[in-house]
């Protein structure tokens, strides 16, 4: 790729990046995929020869096929689409590690690109030291890095083991290490390739806050990312990749929900062919549906009353499942957690369960309004999540008698977060 | 969201990129490989702090190497074979030799494996791929140095003292350098659309150490032959290691000619290697 590193004398940015029909196209079967080695390419020579000189086409794929966009200075921009749309190549295409197959883009500013935490460590070295190797890989000087050396190794909590080598760390400890070098970034722009979804849940958070802050400074952010109430969060506009594509660029509401209806499962009820899924696979949701007390298939929820997600799953290896977890988490129409059931809350044993069956999780008063609601289902078994759908169910909603005053949630709080069983009484003021 | 003040201060200029796909030739921006030179020392950092960390032998295996071939050597075709040195005494004429050969050797094995060794850098960081053969070849420097000392030793157990010529070293260490950095880059990039390039390596590094006068003088070839011999860049640097080592003992010139066609062709193959390795850059990631 041609790159021409310039000073540009703007005075106030016209944009910080601009992007115009860039497409990225990979061979697939051809030469380029596998590595053939000097053997493999003069039998295949020989083959070509006795063909008499005509080639076999390589077939084509075409991870970005005509992505236009710009963005302003200062705007913090969520990238989302399915798993393979090209979100994650359209990155790699912006951080100058691939380069495009056609099209143009042009940068103003320094570009700091976070697609992994931890690139470079290495499991001999300390902390301190992979510190400093992470930091200058990333970009930053030497200088940057001993003057921030402090404030990164406090945000990671890691000062008591800074000096010992990494390979005695724990994966959390390690996450924390590498996210903390990688919020210390300073460049104009930051794009940032899903690398938030790591570490608890009170890491994460303080993440969030880190990435709030550089948005505040005015910084340019691209945030590719699953986690759509993060983005909410964090970002003003979303930009929607479809098959190469943009489906859909503006404010990040509206691009979230189009996000999350295209990722609606086709046949709602068979998940053998699911493909957005993650985890190990070696066991698998095959069928998810909806019962009422009674064991009768419903096609919706009633508020209040009880509803029995049944899912079906089957081992790949047919062996029974030892110290399983099983749960399902109920999001509203805009992908920001409602509420969670998961089995370890309520089972108090560790939970064994046969290669096949079905497992069944039973709300005896489900606690939502009308409204569209998504689901993620979760699996794991051992401590290996084996299978994770996020976001692909659909329930509906209707009205119920939750309260059992016939009284419902008023309009403007329809679909939004749970409802409570709660008591009102007040004392007399003689 | 603060804006940027204009009016009063001067606005820094911008860095401006612009990524294209790109045909053929590409320049080979310097300046780049220049903004990025901290990295450079933090990956030789890295690799030698690391071996070193995780050998037991670690400083040991420096001088094992050099030290261990020149005794297989000296007995074989010292003694047994007894192949003329020169007048020198056959130790310390093999181990002149073979300091800058396993210096290049070892450079060469490094930088050919380097690409494919630093995928998980290459696929998710930008910095100009340059930096990583080259720092490759650049870590050997320590073992050099380390050799340069046992050298001193053997001398000193000889009664052999460098002369005036050995100011030269630093410029026979930058050709070597040079020729390393050359053909390494070159196998990198090689290497990372081959992947069976890593089984040549060694019998080349074999081939050539047999082509180079490592354990044998230059004079023992054959006239008409000189010409295509020194046409091996490393023929006229190695004979002028020796020289230049031993102070010219019993009476060893300069081939200055040797020398100035080993630096042409040394300067050349790199200026090739380089445009090569940045036309070959881009698909390095996908490759990869």
């Amino acid at each position: 790729m041609d790159e021409s590193l310039t000073t540009a004398p703007f005075a106030i940015r016209p944009f910080a990046i601009r992007v115009e029909g860039v497409s990225k196209r990979y061979q697939l079967g051809g030469r380029v995929e596998s590595n053939p080695t000097l053997r493999d390419r003069v039998v295949e020579l020989a083959r070509q020869l006795r063909r008499g000189g005509r080639r076999t086409e390589p077939e084509l794929l075409w991870a970005l096929a005509g992505v236009d966009f710009e963005i302003k200075p200062g705007e913090v921009v969520g990238i989302i689409g399915r798993n393979g749309a090209g979100k994650s190549t359209l990155l790699k295409v912006l951080s100058r590690i691939t380069a495009p197959t056609a099209g143009r883009i042009e940068i103003l500013g320094r570009v700091g690109s976070l697609l992994e935490v931890g690139t470079g460590f290495h499991p001999e070295l300390s902390g301190r030291e992979n510190i400093f190797l992470n930091g200058s890989i990333l970009g930053m000087t030497r200088r940057e890095i001993s003057r921030k050396f402090d404030e990164i190794v406090a945000f990671a909590e890691l000062e008591r083991f800074i000096d010992t080598p990494v390979k005695r760390y724990s994966s959390g400890m390690y996450i924390r290490l590498a996210f903390a070098v990688a919020a210390h970034l300073e460049p104009e722009i930051l794009l940032i390739d899903e690398v938030l979804a790591v570490g608890d849940a009170a890491f994460q958070k303080k993440c969030l806050g880190k990435m709030g802050e550089i948005s505040r400074h005015g910084r340019t952010i691209l945030f590719v990312s699953h986690n759509t109430a993060a983005m909410l969060n964090l970002c003003q506009r979303g930009i929607l990749i479809e098959r190469g594509r943009v489906a859909a660029d503006g404010p990040i509401e509206p691009v979230i929900q189009q996000y999350l209806r295209g990722l609606r499962v086709a046949t709602p009820w068979d998940l053998r062919q699911c493909r957005e899924r993650e985890g190990r696979g070696r066991v698998r949701f095959t069928r998810v549906s909806f019962e009422d007390e009674q064991g009768q298939p419903v096609e919706q929820g009633v508020s209040g009353r009880p509803l029995v997600i049944a899912l079906d799953y089957e081992a790949e290896d047919g062996q029974p499942l030892p110290n399983c977890r099983a749960s399902v988490a109920f999001y509203d129409g805009l992908g920001q957690t409602l509420f969670n059931c998961s089995s370890e809350l309520v089972i108090r044993d560790p939970l064994d369960l046969p290669p096949r069956g079905t497992l069944r999780c039973l709300i005896p008063q489900l606690p939502l309004s009308q409204n569209h609601y998504v689901l993620t289902l979760f699996l794991e078994v051992n401590r290996e999540v084996e299978d994770w759908i996020l976001n692909g169910i659909e329930l509906d909603v209707v009205d119920g008698d939750f309260y059992g005053t016939g009284r419902l949630y008023p309009d403007g709080w329809r679909g939004k977060g749970v409802l409570v069983p709660h008591q009102w009484s007040i004392s007399g003021q003689d | 969201m603060n804006q940027p003040s204009t009016a009063k201060h001067p606005t820094p200029a911008i860095p401006r990129i612009v990524i294209e796909p790109a045909r053929g030739w590409k320049p080979l921006e310097l300046h780049d490989l220049w903004r990025y030179r901290e990295l450079f020392f933090f990956l030789i950092w890295r690799d030698v702090k690391v071996r070193y960390k995780q050998t037991a032998l670690g400083v040991v295996w420096a001088v094992l190497q050099p030290l261990g071939n020149m005794l297989i050597f000296a007995v074989l075709f010292g003694r047994l074979a007894r192949l003329p040195s020169d007048g020198i005494p056959y130790p310390l004429f093999a181990f002149a030799g073979l300091l800058p050969w396993t210096f290049f050797a070892n450079a060469l094995g490094s930088a050919a494996g380097s690409l494919v060794g630093s995928t998980h850098l290459i696929t998710k960081v930008y910095f100009p791929r340059m930096i990583i053969p080259t720092a490759a070849v650049l870590a050997g420097l320590v073992d050099l140095l380390i050799s340069l000392l046992v050298m001193g030793g053997l001398m000193a157990w000889y009664g052999v003292r460098p002369g005036g010529s050995i100011a030269l070293l630093p410029v026979l260490l930058l050709l070597t350098i040079v020729v390393a950095l050359g053909v390494g880059m070159w196998l990198a990039a090689l290497h990372v659309k081959y992947r069976d390039v890593r089984y040549v390596i060694p019998f080349l590094t074999q081939f050539w150490m047999f082509a180079t006068p490592v354990i044998y003088p230059a004079s023992l070839v054959p006239e008409q032959f000189r010409l295509f011999y020194f046409l091996n860049p490393l023929s006229g640097l190695i004979e002028a290691w020796r020289v230049v080592l031993l102070g010219g003992v019993n009476g060893g010139r300069l081939n200055w000619e040797a020398l100035g066609s080993a630096a042409i062709v040394a300067v050349l193959l790199l200026v090739y290697a380089a445009y090569d390795f940045r036309r070959m850059e881009r698909h390095f990631a996908d490759l990869v």
